[in-house]
């Protein structure tokens, strides 16, 4: 059997038809990859540097699963690759850990692909002693990712759907509310789309409980150069990628960092339509 | 007399009157004959051609110019131009090569002190050193860093055609740990494995270089020179590893246990400032690093041939006035687009920091520059986008205690400058991941690693530090001196302890 090279591809699923699993070689992250924390990739030469949650790290076999939805062209090229084929660029792991204590109630609330990133955060809070309710959301049933791995860390789950094609119908947010109202909610830890998490914070702003959000902005380097990723927490300026990327919550100015979110917006679209049409066996497809 | 003991006479006895005015080199002219020659200049793209384009803004002197502005040189008795070095070329001698023909010999003078002759004689200021001390200086300089540039870059095209037979040297001593392979750490792990080490360059980028890769432009320095200048410290056996931040990949715990006996750390000064004015994280504000690191590093520049893109408008504002606020105004000014590329700064064109060349070049490329105008006040309109900077007028006031005279604003001069892009070039300083990482490391109160003058070691014995993280903001000489002085103390260190 031949050593698998750095960066290769181990393992590769499709979830979805735009979200995929895959189990990269990286063993000197998988040793060290801690629940928060991310890594910057590249699939090719020219390609750019994207961040990535480490949504799990096996330190034995020395891999490290990531989980992405293909939404533009870095992503979809990176779903090109097949098992055995390795990524350009892997560095990490990058960012601080999520500060894992025993809370009590530890409430996780993960919108669409944030699921990947609690779910090493979820395990770790349970091992530590909290009573784990995780609340899992996406649009519609086939957007729901790693439910079943989720399942098994918490010990409480509720799924919601927007169409209310699977589980209970509406946003993440009502069943967290009730729980706050109820009193079961010591820390919440959330991250999926950005909007989501600004509603979150709303729900539990009142009854001050200890909030999280795991945020994503742009980022370039991801190891504090060039200030692409920086946030407005609190009224000052913090980077995500080595003050985060998790903050307060209550803290985070949502707006603004959604508006930034969009400054590269007419670039991606070119970008993605240009590969696209290099590539037309993929075009009908898109979340 | 022969042309060699004429040489050995000038450098071994006070020579007469007489015999110094007869005084005759390599090349039979006489001091009187030198003294007439004018510093040749530097053959450039025009400005309007040179602002379409990423190419180098200078050609270089051609063979036959080198060796008129070579002949300009004295070679004085006691030459001011190598105090005038951070890295303390041996200038007159590699000079006098070019007389003789033998550029070989005298890229060999130039390596034998600076790893990085190419870069440097594109990127130092010599106007503030070899240039400044030169006898000549009043007059017109020796144009040093031209020579410098011809030589190193005559053989590095050279190499690429005929490329020489570096031999790998085996380690024969300890492992040691170079972190960062920007300039500093590159000419450490130089030094280092030529005197038997093995060596293992950990670089946390994807590429290596550092600040010569996504900092300076390709249009002042072409990175097949900066890709020449890597390639032969790999052949020479040094083990350069991308990927790896140092205190995230690897921590310096984990290499003292897998046997490395000595660490340098070059980590310069990547941590970008901000100007703390509100605004500024709108959407088309840029701190200088990202912006250079899109277009240089990531190659923006090109897309969506390479993949990363960069968002520039029409009003292209830049903040400071030090060489990398010249590149990014002068980057603008070559992508699509761009109508206006001002630079705002708070104090005068005297004062401002960056290269006399590139201020020069700016100014010739249409750069509009705004002095003594302090930024207070970013505007944006309902989508976080960048619409203008509220700027105050300055005056210079009353000296402070370094006797320069400090700007101050001056009272309801308020004005707002249109722009759509602002790219805050005000300074870098130190970033803190690597050194937070080893205990017991002195940091002072600026954020740089603090080391003896003399040795370049750090609190931590064992562990030494060069270049911009341990004196904010530099050049590349400056790196490539701190990196020279560690191996040898690094050298010594580690003889001591066998």
């Amino acid at each position: 059997m031949t050593e698998p090279k750095p960066n290769e591809i181990v393992f590769k699923k499709r979830l979805s038809e735009n979200t995929v699993r895959i189990e990269v070689v990286a063993p000197l992250i998988a040793k060290k990859a801690l629940p928060g924390q991310f890594v910057i990739i590249r699939v090719h030469s020219r390609g750019e540097r994207i961040p990535l949650t480490i949504a799990d790290a096996d330190a034995e076999r020395g891999v490290i699963t990531l989980i992405y939805q293909e939404v533009g062209r870095s992503t979809y090229a990176l779903g090109e690759l097949e098992q055995g084929e390795s990524l350009h660029d892997v560095v990490g792991p990058l960012g601080h850990p999520t500060p894992i204590e025993n809370y009590g109630n530890a409430i996780i609330v993960a919108g669409g692909l944030g699921t990947a990133e609690m779910y090493p955060i979820a395990r770790a809070l349970r091992k530590a002693g909290n009573h784990v309710i995780t609340i899992v959301g996406a649009r519609r049933k086939d957007l729901l990712v790693m439910v079943d791995e989720m399942e098994s860390v918490s010990d409480e789950i509720i799924i919601t759907t927007d169409d209310g094609s699977f589980g209970r119908k509406g946003v993440v947010t009502e069943p967290l509310k009730e729980l706050v109202e109820e009193g079961r909610a010591d820390f919440v830890i959330t991250c999926g789309p950005t909007i989501m998490m600004k509603f979150v914070a709303e729900a539990t702003r009142e009854a001050g409980v200890p909030t999280f959000a795991s945020l994503n902005p742009i980022m370039v380097d991801g190891t504090g150069m060039c200030g692409a990723c920086r946030v407005s927490i609190g009224g000052k300026t913090r980077f995500a990628c080595v003050d985060g990327p998790d903050f307060n919550a209550h803290e985070v100015d949502f707006e603004e960092l959604m508006m930034r979110q969009k400054t590269f917006c007419d670039f991606e679209r070119k970008s993605l339509d240009l590969w696209l049409e290099e590539h037309p066996e993929r075009a009908h497809s898109g979340g | 007399m022969t042309e060699e003991d004429t040489h050995k006479t000038a450098e071994n006895t006070e020579p007469s009157k007489a015999e110094k005015k007869e005084k005759v080199g390599p090349d039979g002219l006489t001091k009187k004959e030198r003294l007439q020659i004018k510093r040749h200049p530097m053959p450039e793209q025009a400005p309007e051609d040179r602002i379409t384009n990423f190419l180098s803004v200078v050609f270089g002197y051609t063979p036959e110019m080198a060796y008129e502005e070579a002949q300009r040189c004295l070679d004085c008795p006691k030459p001011k131009c190598i105090d005038g070095c951070p890295a303390e070329v041996n200038i007159p001698a590699f000079i006098t090569e070019i007389l003789k023909g033998d550029l070989e010999e005298s890229y060999r003078i130039l390596k034998a002190d600076n790893a990085l002759p190419a870069v440097c004689g594109r990127v130092c200021p010599q106007e503030e050193q070899c240039e400044l001390t030169c006898l000549l200086a009043k007059k017109g300089p020796v144009a040093i860093g031209r020579l410098e540039q011809f030589v190193a870059e005559y053989m590095l095209d050279k190499y690429e055609k005929e490329p020489p037979k570096v031999e790998k040297i085996i380690p024969t001593k300890e492992k040691v740990a170079v972190v960062g392979a920007g300039p500093a750490g590159i000419t450490a792990a130089a030094d280092l494995v030529k005197m038997g080490y093995e060596v293992t360059i950990f670089e946390a980028l994807h590429k290596p270089g550092g600040v010569l890769n996504y900092g300076i432009p390709p249009f002042r320095m072409p990175r097949r020179i900066l890709n020449a200048e890597l390639a032969s410290i790999e052949q020479m056996g040094v083990d350069l590893r991308c990927n790896m931040v140092f205190g995230k990949t690897v921590t310096y715990e984990e290499l003292l246990e897998d046997g490395y006996k000595a660490f340098f750390l070059g980590t310069g000064a990547g941590l970008p400032t901000f100007m703390g004015i509100p605004g500024e994280n709108a959407n088309g504000v840029y701190s200088a690093n990202e912006y250079l690191t899109r277009v240089n590093l990531m190659e923006a520049w090109d897309f969506p041939n390479a993949d990363t893109p960069v968002f520039v408008g029409k009003n292209v504002v830049t903040t400071g006035a030090g060489n990398t606020a010249m590149d990014s105004a002068r980057v603008s000014k070559r992508l699509p687009g761009v109508e206006k590329s001002y630079i705002v700064y708070r104090r005068t064109r005297a004062e401002a920091p960056a290269r006399n060349e590139e201020i020069e070049h700016a100014e010739q490329e249409g750069i509009i520059f705004k002095f003594l105008t302090q930024p207070i006040e970013i505007l944006r309109d309902d989508k976080n986008w960048i619409t203008g900077m509220r700027c105050i007028q300055m005056e210079l006031g009353e000296p402070d205690d370094s006797g320069r005279r400090r700007p101050v604003p001056i009272p309801d001069s308020e004005f707002e400058i249109e722009c759509d892009t602002l790219l805050v070039a005000i300074g870098q300083r130190p970033n803190p991941i690597a050194m937070r990482s080893i205990p017991g490391l002195e940091i002072s109160k600026w954020g740089t690693i603090v080391v003896d003058e003399e040795t370049m070691m750090t609190s931590v014995p064992g562990v030494f530090a060069g270049g911009d993280a341990t004196v904010g903001s530099s050049t590349v000489i400056m790196a490539v001196g701190h990196g020279k002085k560690a191996a040898r103390a690094m050298d010594a260190y580690l003889s001591e302890q066998r």
